[in-house]
């Protein structure tokens, strides 16, 4: 316990020390925070009515970015694959920034549900024990523990192997690999449930499809890694964190097949909806083609689906999916493509039109726009910190010292000389 | 609530209730530092699942409350909490082919309910069908507004809760703060309400309404003879329904729900589903009925029907 609480210390003293950019970058995150809780305060002191959601629309920019984040996260899996069933050195060396993402987009999905909800302060409710939880009714309910598990679980593993590294062990496969395989199922279940969450819901017939969970999954598998490619660069560039080209090109022929059965459902799924042409049809047709004169989705909905199409051939073609150039327009498309399509254009047609035809047209605030802000800056924030943490811990620039207590930072001999020390020091991240 | 239930989360109350007081003493003194202030938020703070308390707790938080609406509203507070009668399951028929659409039993569910006048909350909805397309929902006119009702050409239905037996709303709560009762209502306990709208998202009738800010309530307009789970004044951000005018109907000396004694030309049917002699039961063995949205087997206990 004296090491978890030295090792505690050793990463608050590291979490301090960095470039100007560092901090600039830091900086600028914990304004955005700051923001986000001013929107949300005066949120808590209206109610929900500052927010564009009604009767009609009862979930909206929250329930998107939550659903949309939840795939993020679930695609961590993509990279604990290769790297703990198929042993490929490449990705094993960056795994570790996969679960350090999961940890980040579930705190970011526990923050959406926790501003989408009337009443936070009886968030205990959903305590078994304490409050009621309706488990296993509730789709809810099964999302609360699944999101929860997740969370932990990336947190114990990734926690545990830096623990070791820091201090100067090999962490014991024997003891993680069981959680490391565990977590390939949760990650999948994670995405499962929230598509249940929807699926459930025979009032909705635009979720009440049975290929709702599998495009999730598939989705999921193209937004998460695209997010991962872009942030590899970052990493690679902004740091001496070393990535190898053929771990990002592999991640990256992993997302053009997840983009193909992507395609291929939403295809399944407008054939049936549009040659069936029942009274089902109707929420299908509001995104895409307007329906009595509403048709704010349209141009999200079709931007959404050239995005991923272009994206899918430059990913399926070698040639542009290996050119760093086509790469990142790649990944930023699919990015924009699949959160215009899992976020708003996913939830919203669920409520338009409403079950007894009443049509509300539903586009956010600013204080839901701000606060959604918010919580992607607390997300960037939360990432940010865990891999100040984690990459000089995997360069073997950051571990205890020769007394066992004190941390040894880069090539910082002296910690308590700062003034010294901030002068003289090349932070790793300004590198 | 049958006494089963009840021995049965004896054990869990008990936890519960230890772990509460060990919070509330550490919490409590730091966070409150009036001592009457703290006792009533408090007790409102951790306030148990309506159906979990015990009859002097429940005894309590009906007094609490009473006093609370009255000091609100300037008037003496009724808040009830009686139980469901024995054999008794409530029904409701709608006769289409009377309705007029005049909205009457919409406001005066208002009326009646207590629901917020600002921003307005309508547990009711009266749609405008065309007689040609039948009962088209995609097509229906929920904003119709002529001078004289009813209008050549169309008919009018009117849409609430259904009391659904095989009730989806309740099935996806996540903290049980919804359920269905013995007599067939499916009440909210606001108090225990996250609002989460879920429910509101499952709800194949429209038929839940969220408090999107805190309920706009004349203290004038107030109703004060109210119902724990039917119509005492809402908090804000919870759902509310319809719950067949809980605080009329279950008493000994019942009453009809407010929308079907408003109703100018008698389309609405209520009684006793077990009881053979109701007119509810007239209505369904002898008219044409028809149940909404009959293929997602929610099992409604509301009937539309044509007399003529």
């Amino acid at each position: 316990m004296k090491k978890v609480w030295a090792f505690l210390k050793g990463c608050f003293v590291l979490l301090r020390k960095g470039s100007k950019i560092y901090y600039a970058w830091v900086t600028f995150l914990l304004a955005l925070m700051v923001i986000g809780t001013m929107a949300y305060i005066s949120q808590l002191y209206s109610g929900l009515i500052v927010t564009a959601m009604r009767d009609q629309v009862s979930w909206g920019f929250y329930i998107s970015n939550f659903t949309f984040i939840v795939g993020v996260a679930a695609a961590a899996v993509l990279l604990v694959i290769p790297a703990y069933v198929y042993k490929w050195k490449p990705i094993k060396e960056i795994a570790i920034l996969g679960e350090l993402l999961a940890v980040s987009a579930m705190v970011m999905c526990l923050l959406f549900v926790t501003v989408d909800i009337g009443r936070p302060d009886r968030f205990w409710h959903l305590i078994p024990k304490i409050g009621i939880l309706n488990f296993p009714q509730s789709l809810l309910a099964w999302d609360v523990v699944v999101l929860n598990m997740y969370l932990v679980l990336n947190f114990v593993i990734a926690g545990y192997m830096l623990y070791s590294l820091y201090y100067r062990r090999q962490p014991n496969m024997t003891y993680v690999l069981p959680f490391l395989l565990f977590s390939i199922p949760a990650a999948i279940s994670i995405h499962t449930v929230t598509a249940f969450l929807y699926n459930g819901l025979a009032a909705r017939p635009f979720w009440n499809a049975s290929i709702l969970a599998p495009r999730f999954l598939a989705s999921a598998f193209c937004s998460g890694p695209a997010f991962m490619i872009l942030l590899f660069q970052v990493i690679r560039k902004w740091t001496n964190f070393e990535i190898k080209d053929e771990a990002i090109f592999k991640v990256a022929e992993l997302i053009a097949y997840a983009m193909f059965i992507n395609l291929f459902l939403l295809g399944a799924e407008i054939f049936k909806e549009y040659y069936s042409d029942t009274a089902h049809l109707a929420p299908m047709k509001y995104l895409y083609q307007g329906l009595g004169g509403h048709s704010d989705l349209v141009s999200f909905i079709w931007t959404a689906t050239i995005f991923n199409i272009t994206a899918f051939l430059l990913f399926l073609i070698p040639q542009t999916r290996e050119n760093y150039v086509t790469l990142n327009i790649g990944c930023i498309l699919i990015f924009i493509g699949v959160y215009i399509e899992k976020g708003m254009g996913l939830v919203v047609p669920g409520f338009v039109p409403d079950v007894l035809g009443d049509f509300y047209e539903y586009s956010p605030t600013g204080i839901e726009l701000l606060v959604t802000m918010g919580i992607w800056a607390t997300g960037l924030f939360v990432y940010t910190m865990l891999l100040r943490i984690a990459i000089p811990i995997m360069n073997r620039e950051f571990y205890v010292g020769d007394d066992g207590v004190h941390p040894f930072i880069g090539d910082q001999q002296f910690l308590f000389r700062r003034a010294e020390v901030a002068k003289g020091e090349v932070d790793i991240l300004s590198q | 609530m049958s006494d089963k239930g009840t021995n049965d989360k004896q054990v869990f109350r008990l936890t519960r209730r230890k772990a509460l007081k060990g919070l509330a003493a550490g919490l409590g003194a730091l966070a409150f530092p009036g001592k009457d202030a703290s006792a009533s938020v408090w007790e409102a703070f951790f306030q148990k699942n309506f159906r979990e308390l015990s009859r002097p707790e429940r005894d309590r938080l009906l007094a609490r409350l009473e006093k609370e609406y009255s000091a609100q509203f300037g008037k003496a507070v009724k808040v009830k909490a009686s139980p469901p009668v024995e054999g008794v399951l409530f029904g409701y028929g709608l006769d289409l082919s009377r309705c007029i659409g005049c909205r009457r039993c919409e406001y005066g569910c208002v009326t009646e309910n207590n629901q917020s006048r600002d921003p307005q909350i309508h547990w009711i909805r009266v749609l405008r069908l065309a007689k040609e397309r039948g009962v088209d929902l995609e097509h229906a006119e929920h904003y119709y507004n002529p001078s004289n009702v009813p209008e050549e050409g169309y008919f009018y239905m009117p849409v609430q809760c259904h009391q659904c037996e095989n009730a989806p709303c309740t099935k996806v709560c996540p903290v049980q703060a919804t359920w269905k009762e013995n007599d067939g209502i499916v009440v909210v306990d606001y108090n225990w309400c996250i609002g989460c709208r879920y429910c509101m998202a499952a709800c194949p009738y429209g038929a839940r309404h969220f408090n999107w800010k805190k309920p706009g309530l004349p203290a004038g307009e107030m109703n004060p003879d109210t119902h724990y789970l039917g119509n005492r004044p809402r908090p804000v951000g919870v759902v509310e329904k319809c719950t067949f005018c809980i605080q009329r109907t279950r008493e000994l000396e019942g009453r009809y729900p407010a929308c079907v004694e408003v109703c100018p030309v008698g389309a609405r049917k209520f009684g006793n589903l077990l009881d053979p002699d109701s007119e509810i039961r007239y209505v369904i063995e002898n008219k044409r009925v028809f149940i909404l949205k009959e293929e997602l087997n929610t099992q409604p206990k509301f009937y539309y029907f044509y007399s003529v």
